[in-house]
Parts: C-alpha cells; structure tokens; sequence
C-alpha cells in the first residue's frame, strides 16, 4: 500500500522520465523502516555497550582510584597504581611471565602449524597437479582435535600427565631408563615450569592454526606451484617463494590473536598451577589481577593492572604489524581485500573471547 | 592408530614407484620428503592422542593402579569410576547448565550479530563507520580490562549470578566476532535479490528475515560453530561473574572437582569426569569436522 503513493504522488506531478532512475534506494522514513533501524541496530548496540564498551571506559577511570569494591567512597588517585605496581616484585615477575609467554607460544606455535600445514599441503608426489600427502584427512582431523577440548580440561588432561607420581610423562622417561624423572614435578620445579605450560598452550592450538594455514595455501593459486615448479623450483623454495609470501597476512594475524591468548593464558595456568607456580615462576598477569580484585577486594588496583595488560596487548600487536611492514609485508594488499582480511582477522580468533 | 598409520606409510611409499622410470633423482626426493613429512605428522599425532587414550584408559582404573602401572589397560574394567564422577561432580546438574546458557546465548547473538551485520554492511547511514570500529577496538581488548567493572555492572542491574546476565554478557562478548564474520558475507549477497524482493512488495522485516537471512545460512553455519566452541569452553566470564554453584557451568565445575581432589585423591573418577566431558564435544566434532575445516577456510577467504 505504501509503497504505491510515491509513485502515485510523482506520476501526478508528471516528472521528466530522467528523473525517476538512479536511485536505488528510497530514503522514505516509514513506521516499518525505523523500527526495523531501532530494532536491528539499537537492540545489540545497547547489549554491546552496556556489556562491554562500559566496562571498558569505567576501568580506564577506576584504575585512578583507590575503590575496593563494596563502599560506595574512593579516592582518586591519578596514577598511583601505576606506580604501585611497577614496584611491586610480584607484578613485575608476572610481567616478566607473560612476556615470556608472548614471545615463544605464538613462535613455536606457528612453526609447529605451519609444518603440519606444510607437511599435508604440499607433501605429496611434485609431478603433476599439487596434490596432498597421503592420509592428509586424518592428521587434519587428529590435529585438530585438542583444540575442541574445553581450554581447562587441557589443563587438567597435562596437569595429570605430568604429575609427579602419576603422570605418564614420568612413566614414559622412566621406562625409557631415565630414572630420574621418577618423581621429577614438571610443574613444581622452577627450571620446567614455565617451559611445561608453554608446551601446553602450544599442544592445545597447533592444530587450530595448522587448519587455517592449509586453508590459506589451498587458496594460493595451483599455477604458482606448477609455474615454480616448471622452473626448477625445488620444495624448500617454493615454500619460501611462494607459500610463505602468499600467506604472510594470514601468519601475522594469527600471531597477534596467538599472542594475545598467550597474554591471557588465564585457563591454562588455573587449570595447572592455580597458585603461580614455584617462585612465582608461571604467575600471569591475569591470575594476580583475578586474586588481587576477587580475593582481595582491591578493585581500583586490579583494575591498573588490566590497564597495563591492555596497553601491553596493543603494544604487542603494534610491533608485530611494524616487523611486518619493515621486512615488506602487508599494505598494499591488505587494502584490496579488506573486508576479508577482517573476516580472516575475526576467523582467527577463533570465536568468543 | 599405529596401524592405521602404518598402513597409510606403506601406501605412500607405493606411490613414487610408479614415477620412478620417469625420473629417479625426483622420485627419491619425493619419497624423502613424503617420509620425513608423514614422520613428522606421524609423532604430533602421537602426541595429540596418547594423552587423550591415557586419560580414557585411566578413567577405568584404581587409583592404586594408575599410580603403579601407568601403561597397562586395567586389569578390571571400573564403570563405577563414571557413577562416582556423575554424583561427585554433579557434571549432570553443570552440563544441563552449560547448555541452557550456551544455546540461549548462541541464539541471541546468532540473531543480533545477522541484524547488525546486515545493516552495517548494506545500508549507507551517518555514523556507521563509527560503530564499525567500536566492535573492531571490542574485539581486540583483552577481556581482563573490562572484568571488574563488569562484575559491578551486572550486580546494579541484579543480573550477578544469574544466567540471564551469563548468557547477555557472553551475548555481548561473542557479538563483535559474529558481526564482522557476517558482515563481510552480507556484503557479497547479491544486490537484485533484495531490490527484486522490495518490489514485490516486503518490507525491511520481511526482506530480512525472509530473503536475506536464508542466503546467508552457510555463513551462519560457519560463525555458530566457532561461536558454540568459543562460548561452550568460555571460564574466565563464568568464574567472575557466576559464583552460585547451583548454576555453575561444566568448565567451572571442572575445575572446582580438580582442585577439590588434591586432597582426597580419587584418579579414576577424575579421569571420569574429563571424559564425560569430553566426549560429547569430540562427537559433535568428528560429524561436523568438514564443516568445521570449511569454516575455517571461509573465514580465511571470504
């Protein structure tokens, strides 16, 4: 019915024929296309803000408080926290820690992934098309398979495995003859500990970025390969060649998204070492900034602290996209495709928080 | 798994023999290559399923077994190991809730994402850079800076220890993801369908929910995947935020029986517990691992 009257309306005024085309869209404010805008913008923006942008402005401003929590007074305190923690030796070895954890988790994580994208992409025979390996399915699948595991009950499979007592990994290293990881406490000694939770955040997401890697090199155009390979290319260059180079955009937003689950690494360190490890050694920052605000009461201080880890997340983010620019990455691409390189960037994440 | 994998080497050095008259030198390389390849994906496999088989085939055993011989498969097969971690950990009572919060919240933000994306993505209008780039900046804080205003957050409203606030929180978490996965795939809908619709006469709503939104269930299919994994294996937003055991989620419940066992040590059901909840989860993605690596791939190259 509406949608006759401007029809109605114009035909009356008799336009030039000119007139009515090139316009693909109406620009009418009807009932029907407010609430639809109301609905469809305003109602998961209002969760959106609520839920997280609030948040997220308040904690700016409460990490210059002293607030604890349950009475309604605080003080504001500039930058006081800031100062508090980096002198507290506590903090700073967490800092330390997951500065440890940004560097070798995404480092080892994405080496192991990309041979295993590598291994089941390109590993078949170089005559002809490029073909998989053998039996390509099956190690994608079982490759996969940790990263549908609840993140803490890879935690508690390896804080079994590598119980002192218990664990199959000391069973495996003594029946090797190695007698003395007999009751050798991977997690309680100050040497492994870090070392063993690393190695347990990589177990867990190998296989997620090997998936997304052999997407990446699937989606590399087969005559590259034949042309290289036409040319004498052998498979170490056209791995570094071609493979590399074409799915570099891919590798640095997995390493940022892999960094900042590193960053975090709340679950695993929870589900393994609850209480920081020996020494401190596997403290995060997300651990104290929980205790410090849950246990404590400190919420102005907890909240600094969740400042700092942002701040340290956008720096590591900042310097991975700067090394990836100065050796030649990025840009130009990356504006021809952008809105798949943000799905990609979405993808990577690999869901919820 | 030895078997299997022995049987796919054997096949594989097969195939090179049939080049080689060709030629030898490439032949041998290949082989080579392929060797050290399936070598390699061989001995990660291992070490993906070794634990996995340790902790099902401890999940049968005594304690005193585990701890005596750690290889061996149990000399009586221990069912009453899952009874107990059925009642000790209640993991009934957290799956039920695990799944009431997770479905409810992947329905919202599967519907909210769809309608958000939509009118970011096709409608031209003031501001919508803007939000574009607010839901960039909430996908890439850390979810630790806005924890502790959110705890206040959800207590004014009375939403603290509720699943309405657990599932609006995971809602509004999960939301920023599923815009940008969708609004790259509203983009590339074709234009004539919805102009063709409009002038038969629907509306927005209905051009939406009845034109637009089936076009872009393979998308939808792709996001609520990652979606469920992502909000079913969710600890930190649950652990602060829902501290009423009575609603706990299995996550939590998980970890509270761990750590509840380092006192009074029950192996056997622990490994019990990990694999009731496991399971389901392998299950859901043995059917739809296709799926799952097509997913990936579209989120790689849309």
């Amino acid at each position: 019915m509406k949608d006759t009257t401007p029809i109605a309306k114009t035909a009356s005024r008799r336009p030039k024929p000119a007139a009515r085309g090139g316009r693909p869209r109406r620009r009418k404010l009807t009932f029907d296309r407010v609430t639809f805008f109301l609905a469809f913008l305003g109602v998961p923006l209002a969760i959106f803000v609520i839920f997280v942008l609030i948040p997220f402005g308040e904690a700016i401003f409460w990490g210059m408080t002293d607030w604890r929590g349950f009475s309604p007074d605080y003080n504001f305190v500039g930058f006081d926290n800031f100062t508090k923690m980096f002198q507290d030796d506590v903090f700073l070895k967490a800092l330390r820690n997951v500065a440890l954890l940004a560097v070798f988790v995404p480092l080892v994580t994405l080496t192991l992934a990309l041979g295993v994208a590598v291994a089941i992409t390109l590993g078949g025979p170089s005559k002809g098309p490029v073909r998989g390996i053998r039996g390509a399915s099956f190690y994608r699948i079982v490759s996969f398979f940790p990263y549908v595991v609840p993140a803490i009950i890879v935690g508690l499979i390896w804080a079994q495995m590598y119980d002192p007592n218990a664990g199959l990994l000391n069973g495996v290293l003594t029946g090797l003859g190695l007698d003395r990881f007999d009751t050798f406490a991977w997690l309680g000694e100050k040497a492994t500990a870090m070392p063993s939770v690393m190695f347990v955040i990589v177990w867990g997401l190998v296989g997620f970025y090997a998936v997304l890697f052999i997407a990446a090199i699937k989606g590399v155009p087969a005559e590259l390969y034949e042309a290289a390979r036409i040319d004498g290319a052998g498979r170490l260059r056209t791995t570094v060649s071609i493979t590399l180079p074409a799915i570099r955009d891919s590798v640095q937003t997995a390493y940022i998204y892999l960094g900042i689950a590193a960053l975090d690494a709340f679950v695993y360190v929870q589900a393994m070492v609850p209480n920081g490890g020996p020494d401190n050694s596997t403290l995060t920052i997300s651990q104290r900034l929980f205790n410090v605000a849950f246990a404590k009461q400190q919420f102005g201080y907890a909240t600094a602290m969740g400042v700092v880890l942002a701040v340290v997340t956008l720096v590591f983010a900042a310097l991975v996209f700067l090394v990836n620019r100065l050796t030649g990455g990025g840009e130009g691409e990356s504006k021809r495709k952008a809105p798949g390189a943000r799905a990609r960037r979405a993808a990577a994440k690999g869901g919820a928080g | 798994m030895s078997v299997v994998a022995a049987d796919r080497k054997t096949a594989s050095d097969r195939e090179p023999a049939k080049d080689r008259k060709l030629t030898r030198v490439a032949a041998g390389g290949d082989r080579r290559f392929a060797a050290i390849s399936h070598a390699l994906l061989i001995l990660w496999s291992v070490i993906v399923i070794v634990p996995m088989l340790w902790v099902l085939m401890s999940s049968f055993k005594s304690t005193g077994e585990i701890l005596s011989s750690p290889f061996s498969l149990p000399d009586h097969w221990r069912i009453e190991n899952y009874a107990n971690a059925w009642t000790d950990a209640s993991i009934g009572k957290y799956f039920l809730n695990s799944v009431i919060v997770v479905v409810s919240a992947l329905i919202l933000v599967m519907l909210l994402g769809a309608m958000c994306a939509y009118i970011l993505a096709r409608f031209e209008f003031p501001g919508r850079r803007l939000i574009y780039y607010v839901m960039l900046a909430g996908l890439t804080f850390p979810v630790f800076l806005a924890i502790v205003p959110l705890f206040f957050q959800l207590q004014n409203f009375g939403l603290l220890n509720t699943r309405l606030g657990l599932i609006l929180t995971y809602v509004a978490f999960a939301l920023p993801f599923t815009m940008f996965f969708l609004y790259a795939f509203f983009r590339s809908l074709p234009h004539d369908v919805y102009e063709a619709a409009l002038i038969d006469g629907a509306g927005d709503w209905r051009a939406f929910f009845q034109v637009m939104l089936p076009m872009a269930r393979p998308g939808m299919a792709a996001v609520a995947i990652f979606n469920f994994l992502g909000l079913w294996n969710q600890f930190l937003l649950p652990v602060a935020l829902n501290t009423d055991q009575d609603k706990w989620v299995l996550t939590q419940g998980m970890a509270a029986y761990a750590s509840s066992q380092v006192y009074d040590i029950d192996y056997g059901a622990l490994f019990a517990a990990i694999v009731i909840t496991v399971v389901p989860v392998l299950i859901v993605y043995c059917v739809f691992q296709r799926r799952i690596a097509g997913s990936v791939s579209q989120g790689t190259f849309r």
